[in-house]
């Protein structure tokens, strides 16, 4: 092995179905390389519990480049580790000394049950994009791309929302375990742009009533999940949220 | 009405509700201290205020008012309280290792603790305004006194024997900083709850949020510890002004 590779001490939340107890088990993982990724390093781990005859980690992953929002993990108490800007797949082994204890543990709020160790049910986000999170057209050929001028301030802070992947670290981040940054960015994707306008005020309404119904905590502005946020989603979606809500219902 | 019911209920609208009703608080205290200040100017300084005060609109804005700070008392613990509640809802079981994310993050001990603060000053004015607007548990009785050839209460020599009590000014002192540790979060945490907060203003309005909570903080804090260490107390039945 490479001559750099170090031993890092693993607790890893281990809970065998959404309705047993869990609880933090100890590994402790030999040759890990500072390259590797934070799910290479689980693979490792796996790969050797399997070879062991153990049960591997429950872990979700997909695309491991960053944009799918599928990996989650809260690593020593951080949703998505300790670098900014990033989710779990783009956390290096690098950021860890060897013999360091790393925790692993799922993101935890009601509203996620766990289904299997550190892989938790995230429909609920599902179902408040399902409340209004789209655009009714009429459907038919494209329309002419210039047809509907959009201010270039509104696109960019439409994109900014919009690269909202929807991994639920904010959610995983909050003290509350509010859903708020996720909703607000939802909904800001479309209430920044003409083309969304019409049907801003019942969206809001709709998404926001979702999100209350599926149990998420309320906002008290600590603004961790911004910090967490892989895409940087800004806290300031959540204020927008709030200013459509009001002139919906007024 | 069924709109307000479905707005109060929504954790938008609770957050509104909150913010709203602690910015217009934080009026109330600028107003409460700027008069209360007087208090460092003297008994005759004191009176008349309190005096003037009483007869505005006939003798109607003071009891306007308390129906008022009842009401936004009353809004702001209710949609506060319902903030922590629903926390503990929404997430039943915790971390087993938590840690602040640092960066952008504006999480603090003053943000984490606002319902403890909060709790806090709900009990002190319950009890702040049975001991000065109530005159209960008062060290003695006190003789009227003539402001502008009226009787009136002598609300001064009241303050003063509070004030050179040594436990109740240790009292005060304590809530007034964690009043100034819930301002410290709730003043910007309001504007962005109103949703009046964007990326160019939002360090302006932090920065007067800090300024303010160290303001009032200072401001009430002067008049306790001022009394106990120069005014002593008033001899009863002195008159003053007539
Ligand atoms: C002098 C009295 C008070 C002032 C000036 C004041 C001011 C504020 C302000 C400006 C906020 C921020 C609002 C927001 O986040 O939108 C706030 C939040 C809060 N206040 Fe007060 N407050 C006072 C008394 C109280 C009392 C009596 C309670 C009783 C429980 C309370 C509980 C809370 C709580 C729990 C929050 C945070 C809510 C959250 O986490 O989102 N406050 N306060």
């Amino acid at each position: 092995m490479a001559s750099n590779a170090i031993t890092v001490k693993l607790l890893i939340w281990r809970q065998s179905g959404p309705t047993a107890a869990g609880q933090l088990v100890p590994f402790t993982l030999e040759n890990v390389l500072p390259e590797m990724s934070f799910l290479e390093m689980l693979d490792l781990l796996n790969e050797k519990l399997v070879r062991e005859g153990t049960d591997p980690v429950a872990i979700d992953s997909d695309c491991r480049e960053g944009i799918c929002g599928t990996c989650g993990l809260v690593i020593n108490g951080i949703a998505h580790g300790p670098n900014s800007g990033a989710a779990t797949c783009e956390v290096r082994m690098r950021s860890f000394r060897d013999g360091e204890t790393i925790v692993i543990e799922p993101f935890r709020a009601a509203s996620f049950p766990v289904i299997k160790d550190l892989v938790v049910d995230r429909a609920a986000f599902d179902r408040i994009m399902a409340a209004g999170g789209y655009v009714s057209i009429n459907t038919g050929s494209a329309p002419e791309a210039n047809a509907i001028p959009v201010q270039r301030a509104s696109a960019e802070t439409a994109m900014d929302a919009a690269s909202c992947i929807g991994c639920a670290a904010c959610v995983a981040a909050c003290p509350n375990a509010s859903a708020s940054l996720f909703t607000s960015a939802k909904i800001s994707q479309y209430a920044l742009l003409p083309q969304g306008r019409t049907e801003a005020g019942r969206r809001v309404v709709r998404m926001v009533e979702a999100m209350d119904a599926e149990g998420f905590g309320n906002c008290s502005n600590h603004g961790e999940c911004e910090a967490v946020c892989p895409k940087e989603i800004s806290i300031f979606n959540i204020g927008r949220m709030r200013r459509e809500y009001l002139k919906a219902v007024l | 009405m069924s709109v307000l019911t479905d707005v109060t209920r929504s954790t938008i609208g609770k957050k509104l509700l909150n913010g709203l009703t602690g910015l217009l608080l934080c009026g109330f205290i600028v107003g409460h201290l700027a008069g209360n200040l007087l208090l460092l100017l003297g008994s005759d300084a004191f009176n008349t205020y309190a005096y003037t005060l009483h007869s505005l609109l006939h003798g109607a804005f003071v009891p306007l008012a308390e129906v008022g700070l009842v009401v936004l008392f009353t809004a702001h613990a209710i949609s506060g309280i319902s903030v922590a509640l629903a926390r503990r809802r929404a997430r039943p079981d915790g971390y087993q290792k938590s840690a602040n994310a640092g960066g952008k993050s504006r999480k603090s001990s003053s943000s984490t603790s606002m319902i403890i603060t909060g709790v806090v000053l709900l009990v002190f004015v319950i009890t702040h305004v049975a001991q000065f607007r109530g005159g209960f548990f008062a060290p003695r009785e006190y003789a009227d006194v003539m402001i502008n050839g009226h009787a009136t209460h002598n609300l001064y020599a009241l303050v003063v024997d509070w004030f050179n009590q040594a436990p109740m000014v240790a009292l005060y002192v304590v809530v007034m900083l964690l009043l100034g540790t819930h301002l410290r979060h709730g003043f910007w945490s309001a504007f962005q709850s109103l949703g009046a907060a964007n990326p160019k203003y939002l360090p302006i309005i932090h920065g007067a949020g800090v300024i303010f909570a160290i303001l009032m903080t200072v401001g009430f804090l002067m008049i306790p510890i001022y009394i106990f260490l120069f005014v002593d107390p008033v001899a009863g039945g002195t008159l003053i002004g007539g």
